[in-house]
């Protein structure tokens, strides 16, 4: 059990341009409040930057919000460029206005989960916890 | 007595008693505090017969696409019965970029139409008549420069500038603190948008030259009194800057205008409406002594909350956003936009939008609501609650002075962490069940009900590039980096930009083209992040 002392780290980031941080903000909030270390990478990022800092910062997971409707072209690149980079072990999840018919493809693309809107915030510290357990 | 909970709240967090009486008006004063519907200070509504001499204008947010794919949309809506025009910008447009800047990628189109060149702003408006429809502008960063393009469209068709009537939003502030899609620091920008209000001023009477939101502050997770006293400070702090740059106050405060959400809690909505026009009133009197009392006047636009809107069982969204539609008119808008059942999942479908709009016009023709003004005046509870969100304003108008003005304290990140906490606050009390929303908490039915939704296809972006690239061959290179150094000399030495901005266009300069140009000049805004 030794693995369980150690927190898990988790990069959460805003990909692309839209600015809606209300709900990732929360979700930083309540990852943090369930002892998670958690890098939050601000707005506007591109997908080269999350992954360069998922890589510096050598996190275990990558959280992502998208209210933009770019979903479709930014979570392949960046899974892509995980890849590259030699850091295709590290999860990817997500989050935001992503309409289920996407969903899918996005997961058989490599993204471990989408949370709908309104997804309790409990399931959302549930499921980071349970990376942890995985690994 | 026996009552179904310990404490009643407003959405906002005021304590709401069983019954309003007298009691709760102490002070109040029905000259002073309510007076008449057009006169000071405007508590009832800014004209003397509202809704009994003009309806509000029933203006749906409309882009997707192309500027051929929004064109279209804008003539469908005309022919539903729209009265104004109101364009939804895409991400890469409100960060003043080009379709082919590689932010840009994947975003094309998207949550907007794209505009990059004076060759789309004519295609958006092609065979609409601009001397005829008013047209507001959701766009804020590049506000300056799309206005350019627009007045530059106006001036090809030969219809003078005092002819144009709308709306650019133009409000930087609350980008800072809610909406996030802004270019360069406060104080330059600041000035950008003392330029426009200027320039209109002096040359397009009927524009109003900024939408001062709230709308994007209560999106973020604000209270309604943090919405009012926000969007209200930062207005005056907008009069103080173009006031200090030498206008004169009454010169330019007649084109101000408002945007307000219409949240869920009914009359604690109605009672901002009033609570704003009163507060607005009475600060631009005590602060700047206008002679006009249109100066004092506070226009507004109102949209339903996109934020209240539900994924789950999406036709619910059609019966949230007629409650808040009625409570806008109750309220006393100027003007309406009302949300489609699916726009939480993506823009909306032509059926979706079709059936908002109608919404509207059933309030308007069929529920009476229209026949009196500010019905609800003079009820204890409403004008109580109106005292209350005035008062609560008022409070942190206070803290806001004491940290030395809106710029300050959003560069200490207190407005963002106002807004931020009541968020937080508002997501427990859904999730421990005190604020109950139907098919998401309460009623949840386990089949997922699907509604069709707009699709945008790779192709827009595509399209959209090769358009520009098409600009980009078809200019004189030279003409069009002249006006770009025209228009960083203009920006450099302090002048009004309005006029190099319309050369800029006129000569094919892109949108980001002109923001790269003037970054180097201004700067790049950096946030503050607060978490």
């Amino acid at each position: 059990m030794a693995i369980a002392t150690t927190p898990i780290r988790v990069l959460i980031g805003k990909v692309g341009l839209d600015g809606h941080d209300r709900g990732v903000k929360l979700v930083v909030r309540a990852l943090r409040d369930a002892g998670m270390e958690i890098i939050y990478t601000g707005l506007h990022q591109t997908p080269e930057q999350i992954v360069t800092t998922a890589i510096q910062e050598d996190v275990q997971a990558i959280g992502l919000s998208i209210h933009s409707g770019a979903h479709n072209s930014l979570f392949p690149r960046v899974l892509r460029l995980l890849k590259e980079q030699g850091a295709g072990d590290v999860t990817l999840f997500g989050g935001g206005i992503i309409p289920d018919d996407d969903v899918p493809r996005l997961k058989a693309a490599g993204v471990q989960m989408l949370f709908r809107p309104a997804t309790p915030m409990h399931d959302i510290v549930e499921f980071v916890k349970g990376l942890r357990v995985e690994r | 007595m026996n009552e179904r909970k310990s404490r009643f709240s407003s959405l906002s967090g005021l304590d709401i008693e069983r019954v309003y009486s007298p009691d709760h008006l102490k002070g109040w004063n029905v000259e002073q505090d309510l007076g008449q519907p057009g006169s000071f200070p405007y508590t009832r509504g800014i004209y003397p017969g509202m809704y009994r001499s003009r309806l509000w204008t029933m203006r749906q947010f409309a882009g997707f696409g192309s500027a051929d794919d929004t064109n279209r949309r804008f003539k469908y809506l005309l022919a539903q019965g729209q009265t104004g025009l109101s364009v939804a910008f895409d991400l890469p447009t409100l960060m003043g970029l080009d379709a082919d800047d590689p932010m840009a990628r994947g975003e094309v189109g998207h949550c907007g139409v794209a505009i990059s060149s004076l060759a789309d702003m004519e295609r958006l408006f092609d065979g609409i008549p601009l001397d005829q429809v008013t047209t507001s502008m959701t766009i804020n960063g590049p506000a300056a420069v799309l206005f350019a393009m627009y007045l530059a469209v106006a001036e090809k068709r030969g219809i003078p500038f005092d002819r144009l009537g709308g709306t650019i939003q133009n409000d930087i502030l609350k980008e800072y603190i809610a909406q996030k899609e802004w270019l360069f620091p406060p104080e330059p920008h600041l000035a950008i948008i003392v330029d426009t209000i200027a320039y209109c001023a002096a040359h397009v009477p009927k524009w109003h030259p900024i939408s001062i939101s709230g709308y994007h502050i209560r999106e973020a997770g604000s209270t309604a009194v943090q919405e009012l006293a926000f969007t209200l400070y930062d207005g005056l702090a907008y009069v103080d800057a173009a006031v200090k740059s030498g206008l004169d106050v009454d010169a330019f405060a007649p084109q101000l205008s408002f945007f307000f959400n219409v949240h869920n809690d009914f009359f604690e909505e109605i009672a901002k409406f009033r609570a704003a026009r009163r507060l607005w009133a009475r600060e631009m009197e005590r602060r700047y002594h206008p002679k006009n009392p249109r100066s004092l006047q506070l226009r507004c636009h109102a949209q339903t909350a996109g934020c209240s809107l539900t994924a789950q069982q999406p036709m619910n969204n059609v019966v949230r956003t007629t409650l808040q539609a009625l409570a806008a008119v109750l309220g006393g808008t100027q003007s309406l936009h009302t949300n489609s059942m699916d726009e939480t999942l993506a823009l909306p479908t032509e059926e979706a939008v079709t059936l908002a709009l109608r919404t509207q016009q059933v309030i308007a023709s069929e529920s009476e609501t229209v026949n009196c003004v500010d019905p609800l005046g003079g009820s204890y509870f409403v004008e109580s609650l109106t005292n209350r969100l005035e008062e609560g304003a008022r409070d942190y108008f206070r803290t806001l002075d004491r940290m030395g003005g809106i710029v300050a304290a959003i560069e200490s990140g207190f407005p963002q962490r106002e807004i931020l906490d009541a968020s937080q606050r508002y997501q427990k009390e859904i999730e421990h069940k005190e604020r109950p929303i139907v098919g998401v908490t309460d009623y949840v039915e386990q089949e997922t009900r699907s509604i069709p939704i707009l699709k945008i296809g790779p192709e827009v972006e595509q399209e959209q590039v090769a358009r520009l690239s098409d600009v980009r061959k078809s200019r004189d290179p030279f003409k069009m980096a002249g006006s770009l150094e025209e228009l960083q000399e203009t920006a450099a030495c302090h002048q009004n930009l309005m006029p190099a901005l319309i050369e800029a266009v006129k000569a094919k300069a892109t949108l980001g083209e002109i923001c790269a140009a003037l970054k180097e000049v201004y700067g790049t805004y950096r946030e503050p992040v607060v978490l």
